[in-house]
């Protein structure tokens, strides 16, 4: 295949940011590809681990942050297990998740940023995961009300969704905790 | 023996099963688990795929808590105890990582609270003899497909919870209480994760993949220890049926239920009732084994 690298101005470059963020070094990367070749979703997605790493390493902007695997990526960490030179490549793909939404990046097929959002608001107020809120805030969004739906009322049978959110969580150090990572300009939730 | 269990959000729903079974098990094992008051969420998948600082301060909110308890944490769910031990990983290696999360929780936390699985414990602590003579109904005969899927063994470095690419804790088990473990090459694969709503797809063929290869090997059943991992492949063979035809009817259990099983609990207590893939093969088997 055919990688096109657009000359990129150095402060748009996407590789110091993405190495503070992930502490990995890009430039250990032998690209033998064991990164791509393990990944669960490669055969789905248009580019693969090893790609995202030369890309970075050749001084890829923002452009970059289009690339599909970013959301389809499942973090299972296959590829940081099977790195011969030890990078931490799931901790740049979560890196590149963050600049993603920064830099307003498009969505990506599934959204999964709305339904990360969605996680975790219902963590944020109820202290604890509440997963009809949660789902009901993704399918609200995204439009997608049909899908599942079918299996609800089995898994409500068998207690496996709860009507009622659990509120016996300590609410007050998770709220802090959000407050304090807005505050510090972290996390878009 | 005395732990703070630390249950995680999917055992008030998704995973009632693995909470019920685990602590089942400990009652039987005479292990005593306490729940450290007021938990709340790891963050999960959400947390790491937003912030590094926030993916390490929900963990050590819990952290703080058991540290003051003065006892091991012990965890069941594969992604919770993942998420435990990553951020004191990440709290004990990078000291700005550390000063942003006691920040966060308001207080000093160092990252030494020591992580532990259901499944070490019940391998180091309680010890396989203690197992074996605690098994009242053998699961001779059954075929048992067990799969570790991504969290309990990656990263390698910080998991350290057996070898990452064959890992047999599970299978110890399965041996101890008489059932018979398979070979088979989708121990590590990754069932999709929490891509199960947003890329319905991609687990849709995972666990297709990962149902396969147990089938192909001649299980009966796979044992699982990570609350996606099961619903993931239980839940989804409904999709699979409908979308390529192969009904697998592959009954995807915890490790627990099977151990609570073959100390003779009643499958009720175990949860048994919550799966969406009956159980029928396994309980069959081991009513034939104890009339024998």
């Amino acid at each position: 295949m055919t990688i096109t690298i657009r000359k990129t101005k150095k402060s748009d470059s996407l590789k110091e940011i993405v190495e503070q963020l992930s502490g990995a070094d890009l430039s250990i990367c032998l690209q033998c590809k064991k990164c791509s070749g393990g990944c669960p979703v490669g055969k789905q997605t248009l580019s693969r681990p090893s790609e995202i790493m030369r890309r970075l390493h050749l001084n890829a902007g923002n452009e970059l942050l289009e690339s599909d695997i970013i959301w389809t990526c499942v973090s299972c960490e296959t590829c940081s297990a099977r790195c011969p030179m030890g990078i931490e490549v799931a901790a740049i793909i979560d890196a590149l998740r963050k600049l993603a939404l920064e830099r307003k990046a498009s969505k990506q097929k599934g959204n999964v940023p709305l339904f990360n959002k969605a996680f975790l608001k219902t963590v944020e107020i109820f202290g604890r995961t509440y997963e009809i809120a949660m789902i009901a805030a993704y399918k609200l969004g995204t439009g997608k009300f049909m899908s599942d739906t079918e299996k609800f009322p089995t898994m409500l049978k068998k207690g496996k969704i709860s009507l009622i959110p659990s509120l016996n969580g300590d609410r007050k150090i998770v709220r802090r905790i959000f407050k304090k990572t807005k505050e510090n300009k972290g996390a878009k939730v | 023996m005395r732990y703070a269990y630390f249950p995680g959000c999917s055992a008030e729903s998704t995973a009632r099963d693995m909470h019920e079974s685990t602590l089942a098990v400990a009652k039987a094992l005479g292990i005593e688990m306490v729940e450290p008051k007021g938990w709340t969420c790891c963050g999960a998948t959400a947390g790491h795929q937003t912030d590094r600082v926030l993916a390490a301060s929900l963990p050590a909110a819990n952290l703080i808590k058991v540290k003051d308890m003065g006892l091991d944490m012990v965890v069941n769910c594969a992604a919770c105890y993942n998420r435990m031990k990553m951020a004191n990983y990440e709290i004990s290696t990078d000291s700005q990582i550390r000063t942003s999360v006691c920040d966060a929780i308001g207080r000093d936390y160092d990252g030494s609270v020591n992580v532990r699985h259901f499944v070490e414990v019940l391998l180091k602590d309680v010890g396989l003899e203690t197992i074996a003579k605690t098994v009242k109904h053998s699961l001779k005969g059954l075929k048992v497909a067990c799969y570790y899927g991504c969290l309990l063994v990656r990263p390698p470095k910080v998991m350290k919870f057996d070898d990452p690419e064959n890992p047999t804790s599970l299978d110890k088990l399965v041996k101890t209480i008489g059932g018979e473990s398979i070979d088979w090459s989708g121990k590590v694969e990754c069932c999709g994760g929490g891509l199960s709503l947003t890329r319905t797809d991609v687990v849709v063929q995972l666990t297709d993949s990962i149902l396969g290869m147990a089938q192909s090997a001649g299980a009966d059943c796979i044992a699982v220890s990570c609350p996606m991992c099961q619903v993931n492949l239980d839940l989804r063979q409904q999709d699979i049926k409908k979308q390529t035809g192969r009904d697998y009817e592959m009954p995807i259990v915890y490790i627990t239920q099977l151990l609570g099983l073959s100390f003779g609990i009643s499958p009720d207590k175990l949860g048994f009732k919550k799966l969406m893939v009956p159980a029928s093969n396994i309980l069959e088997k081991v009513a034939q084994n104890s009339n024998e």
